[in-house]
């Protein structure tokens, strides 16, 4: 039967505008998702605008007041009623009979907190030259609303830049383990036969080192005289290294019946190349598995590279990056009690991986109703 | 196949990848800029002879490929060669490899314990409040840090003093007879085994739970439940028993991943596991320890997933094995 109404063609172009857009407005429906996509938001925009965010800069540092605790903001005029908040000069004392130090207060100035001040000058995203701080104090007070670490640095400026690095190497880990895997997977697959169990083989050894073994076994190859940001590079290299086996495995499974399919035989048939054929026909066929390994692959980047930091590995300083922060905490665990922000960097880690893995999940439910076990 | 058979099979498998594992893990080290005998040469008063000596014995002045096949042989002989803090590789390995064995151990029958039972019931309750509480906790502990956990506990050991802070025995440890010993150990296993059976409980539990989902909407649980059997005997007798099988092949995983896991609550708890010994060799360039505990590391790997293999075959006759 045909039917006299126009028929409805649906290209290829418009059913992925359609599906982006169900995916999208389908997301943004779902609660969870929405919240753990407005929190990342949150986290990227503060890594972004990290400068204008902080009072002072990553290496800023005031050895004065080294390990301070975090800095009182005060609501109360000497009369006791409510005003600006302003905060004192804070004045470290050595007890010479105990090694301990103490921190108090000088309270014959109020320094207000002044919102849009001028501190240090920096480029913004490495172009722009500003000077402007969202908040701030005069000098020499200090507000250091974390605390500060045992070189004096702000504890809570150095949070911003650290979700800098924390937040990159995820991304950037999977540029580089993605196209590995994915291409290593469709041409082990394709391919088959001898080659194909060669590089899994290859693949599974990679996979048979215990993960963690691994990482600082590689970590340690790094020569030590690098720039912070060859380093950078580097551990993001190592950790991809570590990722692309699982994900070639999978992908070559998926091959493994894709090949198959009536529309690669065809297209292998008429003499597409076998390359063309692997990128234009094989490999988009995994592409919504792609997408949410991808989103729950990103945590596991995160967790590796603060892990790494944590016992000294990775990200030196003086950069900061999440896991160096809490190196803090681990190599003086009695001090934890009375310097609690210590553990700070590694709440927000906890929570940029929740948010990855509630859009994970969710995405999952959307794109491949089959694997959402039920919920 | 018969099953010895199978597990001759098994291991024969096992040894390229084991010859590969070793290659990557010597080459590895190779690359490494860090000199072992760092501190001998800063030393002025270590003799060159001494250094040399020292080269020697490590054979370290050999090209690469005949460090590698030196190595190879003793470790086919069973002699693990010497760390370069003195003392045999295996002695040490053996000490630690076995906590953090017993870590783990600990780890996974706290872990099934309580995933098991908290997916049945989250399964069976779908949607109830308990099921959403169980959600949220899973949801948090997938998401959580083992470090970041290990420091909160930290942290409440040290605001109530009951948990030992960090460490694997009290200072009186030697003083102590057999149980106290025992009971010294579990007691300093506490916060680790906590860590991690939090961490590895969420995963499971989920797996669980939604295993059981699917099998209950499964066909012949309806007949079971048409035919009118109690609601006990078809979750347990029909449905678990189905739901259990891809468990088991987690079990292998989920080894693996403590393995991994286990490592960085090692060292934030200062619990002297085959994690913190490696990291230990790695930094100072300690060629045997490291290759012999990378080596551990990968067998207790492929171990963990045969075993789990075997225990499917085990549960589930219709599987063969081949």
């Amino acid at each position: 039967m045909v039917s006299s109404a126009a028929p409805q063609v649906n290209t290829p172009a418009k059913v992925k505008a359609d599906l982006k857009h169900t995916v999208l407005s389908r997301m943004w429906k779902d609660k969870v998702a929405r919240t753990a996509l407005v929190g990342l938001f949150l986290l990227y925009f503060s890594a972004f605008f990290a400068d204008i965010l902080t009072p002072y800069g990553m290496e800023f540092n005031d050895a004065n007041v080294g390990n301070a605790p975090a800095t009182l903001l005060h609501i109360h005029n000497d009369n006791g009623e409510l005003c600006w908040p302003y905060v004192y000069q804070v004045k470290q004392e050595n007890d010479l009979a105990t090694y301990r130090q103490t921190f108090s207060e000088i309270q014959t100035t109020k320094y207000p907190i002044k919102l849009m001040v001028k501190g240090e000058s920096y480029k913004l995203l490495g172009l722009i030259p500003l000077d402007v701080h969202l908040f701030g104090v005069e000098a020499p007070a200090r507000i250091y609303l974390l605390g500060a670490d045992m070189n004096g640095r702000d504890n809570y400026s150095r949070l911003f830049f650290g979700a800098q690095k924390s937040l990159t190497i995820g991304f950037l880990g999977l540029f580089i383990a993605f196209p590995i895997g994915i291409f290593y997977g469709a041409v082990a697959g394709y391919v088959g036969g001898f080659a194909d169990n060669m590089m899994m083989r290859f693949a599974e050894a990679v996979m048979s080192i215990p993960s963690f073994y691994l990482l600082i076994g590689l970590a340690a190859i790094l020569p030590l005289g690098m720039t912070s940001s060859q380093r950078f590079a580097l551990i993001t290299v190592i950790l991809s290294f570590i990722s692309w086996p699982g994900l070639a495995r999978v992908i070559r499974g998926m091959v493994l019946s894709i090949r198959e399919e009536e529309f690669v035989q065809a297209a292998k048939s008429v003499g597409m190349p076998e390359v063309t054929n692997i990128i234009k026909h094989v490999i988009p066929q995994t592409a919504s598995y792609v997408v949410i390994a991808a989103t729950l692959q990103v945590p596991n980047f995160i967790l590796a590279e603060s892990g790494l930091s944590l016992i000294g590995l990775g990200i030196q300083q003086p950069d900061a990056s999440w896991g160096n922060m809490l190196k803090a905490a681990m190599d003086q665990p009695n001090e934890l009690l009375s310097q609690p922000w210590l553990i700070a960097p590694g709440f927000l880690i906890f929570f940029t991986i929740l948010c990855f893995n509630s859009i994970g999940d969710v995405l999952r439910d959307v794109l491949d109703p089959k694997l959402s076990g039920g919920r | 196949m018969s099953t010895p058979v199978y597990i001759f099979k098994r291991i024969l498998q096992a040894l390229p990848l084991l010859f590969l594992i070793s290659l990557m893990a010597f080459t590895m080290l190779k690359l490494s800029p860090i000199d072992p005998l760092a501190s001998m040469r800063a030393n002025p008063s270590v003799s060159a002879a001494a250094i040399q000596a020292e080269e020697e014995r490590l054979g370290l002045n050999k090209p690469a490929p005949v460090q590698y096949a030196i190595w190879l042989t003793s470790t086919l002989q069973g002699n693990l060669g010497a760390s370069t803090t003195g003392g045999s590789v295996a002695v040490r390995l053996m000490q630690h490899a076995g906590n953090t064995l017993l870590l783990n151990v600990v780890t996974l029958f706290f872990t099934w314990l309580i995933a098991l039972p908290a997916g049945v019931y989250a399964a069976v309750h779908r949607g109830k409040l308990l099921d959403k509480f169980f959600g949220f906790l899973t949801a948090v502990g997938m998401s959580m840090p083992t470090f970041l956990l290990a420091f909160l506990f930290l942290m409440f050991a040290l605001a109530t003093h009951w948990l030992p802070i960090g460490g694997m025995t009290s200072s009186d440890f030697a003083e102590r007879d057999t149980i106290g010993q025992v009971l010294d150990i579990a007691y300093h296993l506490i916060i680790p085994v906590c860590v991690l059976t939090f961490v590895s409980l969420a995963g499971i539990q989920r797996q669980v739970r939604s295993n059981l989902l699917d099998v209950l909407r499964a066909d012949y649980v309806r007949s079971a439940r048409a035919k009118g059997l109690s609601e006990e005997v078809v979750i347990y007798k029909h449905a678990l028993r189905n739901a259990i099988n891809p468990l088991i092949t987690l079990l292998g995983f989920e080894f693996a991943g403590l393995l991994s896991g286990a490592a960085l609550t090692e060292m934030v708890l200062a619990y002297p596991g085959l994690g913190r010994l490696t990291l230990e060799g790695v930094l100072t360039k300690d060629m045997n320890l490291v290759m012999a505990s990378i080596m551990l590391g990968a067998v207790m790997l492929i171990t963990g997933n045969l075993v789990a293999d075997l225990l499917l075959k085990f549960t589930d006759p219709r599987i063969t094995v081949e």
